[in-house]
């Protein structure tokens, strides 16, 4: 009898043990789902002025006028501050004057994108110019292309699709990048290198490209880690990452952050502690040397301060390049290459000047 | 002292208390150090505090703020409002469009904190009009501004990171000259107070509860549960405003996609953490605050702890699973009675056996 209701008990035991190991499995999974989900949730939100730029529904006009006719495909100014001046940059190079009529279509989806370049592709576009959102799921697309002999140009971003698809594609290479802003650290011949990395939201093009060069020095031992964290590219975050290194008392001189935002971040907390950054007027670097990418205006202006040392662009320029692309093409020459990788360049304090900052800065 | 006890056990405070005590514990066996509190200079020559703690509480501020609001929203509508990240991120882009469009000097910067306010209060207004009047779950109502908030902060600037530069704006990110506790947590202190002297001498608290335990009830007694409702949003709204505002000062700059990126989840966990129920009724606003610095505590203690980038969530994500577990019901049930057992254990164990 108390045999039989023991084992009852067990059994309910059981019972309810499973339910909540059930229980804390889904909440486990939720909360990573949710995890996953909201980092790229957050560039990808629908954005209210994506569907409405120049919807390309509008059909092309008949092209008696000698213009040449072209397609743009492109994600929406408010993704980034350098996608803004990319779509500026288009804006400015494809106009009339300069013998195009242009039709653009912005969106951060990729079915979107890819509904708005069938219709460039019906209404006879001579050109069309793709940064796709995501990389996949375009070879369909870019066939019909073909076969509508649409010539097709590729920007900023790769695909997964055949070269023989496209004309040329026209990329910035992040790994690039991050190996100009490690030989310039190089080149400075510090005693030590004590390094303090801040990663922008990992997996992404960018966070890959410019931690990959910096991890083969911690590697090969020449820099020192003292910490690596992402701050998935928020300044906030950045400098709560900082604030905590300087609170364990470990000695760093120099900090890599993957954007200018989180650059600033990190000098935030820097003054706070009153450690000194950037360089001094003999353009030898103080206490800590500050590393940036992208070339903001903003970040340009404090690297001529002295407050940082580096800045490294990520060129959202590749109009003028597809634009003498172009006009090869209808004088009748063949492209010497498919992939032409976006020629990037940097900023020292100890150099720059006005005039950089007007021409790179975005 | 038994009956004490107990008293503290029922408590809503009890969890996140435990969770603090847990983890400065956890702290004091790994690295005593971690807790001292130095005093540096900073680059503009003030004397200012520096050290783990204040960065935790420094750090929390915008997220404890926000709780208030979100507590109150939580325990009158029965549901949370997931837009607050998103709200602050545009009353933040009008407050640097204030600021840009004039030059910053302290009247300029109360105008331009009140205007954001009263944007961010006008939002807010709207998530509530949609949550109390059309009486849409929260959580699908405040999808529309969740999804389309950070499109229109960046409308609003028409850039992607504009940035502001003065040294009054620092001061409220950082330190006002002179006093060496940072200015996010003044500002959090005298929120709080503000908030409890509400709370103390008007009815809104216990208006509040009963709206969220019984409308019904409410109705009949006379307490309009639509207003109630939008009162909360209306405090939430300014609470948003000023934790988007410290954010903005806190750096310098606005940058639309990343202000208090994620931040509306640590809110409603900090509400969560802090023994609001997310079904309404009673609540305990200095639970939520107090949530809001143990997941503080947290993310300081993975960086401390140099956690690789890649893992840190997933380690919040235990941590945080753990301290849910510890504060459900079937677990606080389960050590009430396993409590008893022990101390009753003895004559517990005669009784069945005579009944057999």
């Amino acid at each position: 009898m108390l045999e039989a209701k023991k084992t009852k008990k067990f059994e309910r035991g059981i019972r309810k043990m499973k339910r909540i190991l059930a229980l804390v499995l889904v909440a486990v999974l939720t909360l990573g789902l949710a995890a996953c989900g909201s980092q790229p949730a957050a560039p990808a939100q629908p954005s209210a002025p994506a569907a409405s730029n120049d919807a390309p529904a509008a059909p092309a006009a008949p092209s008696g006028d000698g213009l040449i006719k072209v397609g743009i495909v492109n994600n929406p100014p408010s993704e980034s501050g350098y996608r803004a001046a990319n779509v500026a940059d288009f804006e400015k190079v494809f106009t009339e004057a300069n013998g195009y009529k242009t039709s653009t279509f912005y969106s951060l989806k990729n079915d979107e994108q890819l509904n708005a370049a069938q219709q460039f592709i019906t209404d006879g576009v001579d050109y069309l110019l793709i940064s796709a959102a995501a990389t996949d799921g375009w070879t369909t697309v870019l066939e019909n292309a073909k076969q509508a002999g649409i010539k097709v140009f590729l920007f900023d971003r790769m695909m997964n699709v055949d070269e023989s698809l496209f004309e040329a594609a026209v990329i910035s290479d992040m790994r690039k990048q991050g190996e100009m802003a490690v030989k310039w650290l190089l080149d400075l011949n510090l005693p030590e290198y004590n390094v303090v990395h801040i990663q922008g939201a990992m997996g992404s093009d960018a966070q890959i490209g410019r931690t990959g060069p910096l991890d083969e020095q911690f590697a090969s031992g020449k820099m020192k880690c003292v910490v690596q964290q992402t701050a998935t590219w928020d300044e906030a975050t950045a400098k709560q990452i900082v604030e905590s290194v300087i609170n364990s008392g470990e000695k760093f001189n120099v900090v890599y952050a993957e954007n200018d935002g989180m650059a600033k971040g990190a000098v935030a907390a820097l003054d706070e502690a009153g450690i000194t950054h950037g360089i001094n007027p003999d353009g030898s670097p103080k206490e800590v040397i500050i590393i940036g990418f992208d070339c903001n205006t903003w970040a340009l202006e404090e690297l001529k301060k002295g407050n940082w040392n580096l800045d490294v662009q990520c060129s959202p320029f590749q109009a003028a390049v597809i634009d003498s692309m172009i006009k090869d093409l209808e004088a009748g020459k063949t492209l010497p290459e498919k992939i032409v990788i976006n020629e990037e360049t940097f900023f020292d304090a100890r150099t720059i000047t006005q005039e950089d900052i007007d021409k790179y800065g975005i | 002292m038994g009956n004490g006890l107990k008293k503290i056990a029922r408590s809503q405070l009890i969890i996140p208390l435990i969770a603090l005590l847990l983890l400065i514990v956890f702290n004091l066996i790994r690295d005593i150090e971690f807790f001292s509190i130095t005093v540096k200079t900073d680059n503009s020559g003030n004397s200012v505090l520096s050290g783990n703690l204040i960065s935790i509480l420094n750090g929390a501020s915008a997220v404890a703020i926000m709780s208030i609001g979100m507590t109150l929203i939580t325990s009158s509508c029965k549901g949370q409002d997931i837009s607050v990240a998103a709200l602050a991120a545009i009353a933040g882009s009008v407050f640097v469009s204030v600021l840009r469009s004039n030059e910053i000097t302290i009247p300029v910067i109360i105008i331009a904190f009140l205007f954001c306010t009263v944007i961010a209060v006008l939002f807010s207004l709207f998530n509530g009009v949609l949550v109390a009047v059309f009486k849409i779950q929260p959580m699908i109502a405040t999808l529309i501004l969740f999804s389309a908030g950070r499109s229109i902060a960046y409308w609003i600037n028409g850039g992607a990171t504009p940035t502001v530069q003065s040294p009054l704006l620092a001061s409220i990110g950082g330190f006002i000259p002179g006093i060496p506790i940072p200015t996010p947590i003044i500002i959090m202190v005298i929120f709080l107070i503000l908030i409890s002297l509400v709370l103390r001498f008007t009815n809104l608290g216990l208006y509040t509860q009963v709206v969220g335990i019984n409308e019904g009830t409410a109705h009949l007694n006379g307490i309009n549960p639509v207003w109630i409702k939008l009162i909360a949003f209306i405090i939430s709204g300014i609470c948003v405003a000023t934790a988007g505002c410290i954010t903005v000062c806190r750096i310098g700059l606005i940058n639309h996609e990343t202000l208090l990126l994620d931040a509306e989840m640590d809110v409603i966990l900090s509400v969560a953490i802090g023994g609001t129920a997310l079904s309404g009724g009673k609540f305990n606003l200095y639970g939520s605050v107090l949530g809001a610095y143990v997941i503080q505590a947290l993310t300081v203690t993975l960086y401390a702890m140099k956690v690789p980038s890649a893992a840190v969530k997933s380690y919040k994500a235990i941590v945080i699973i753990l301290i849910v577990l510890i504060s459900s019901p079937v677990v606080r049930s389960f050590t009430v009675k396993a409590y008893k057992k022990l101390f009753k254990k003895q004559e517990a164990k005669e009784i069945p056996v005579k009944a057999s």
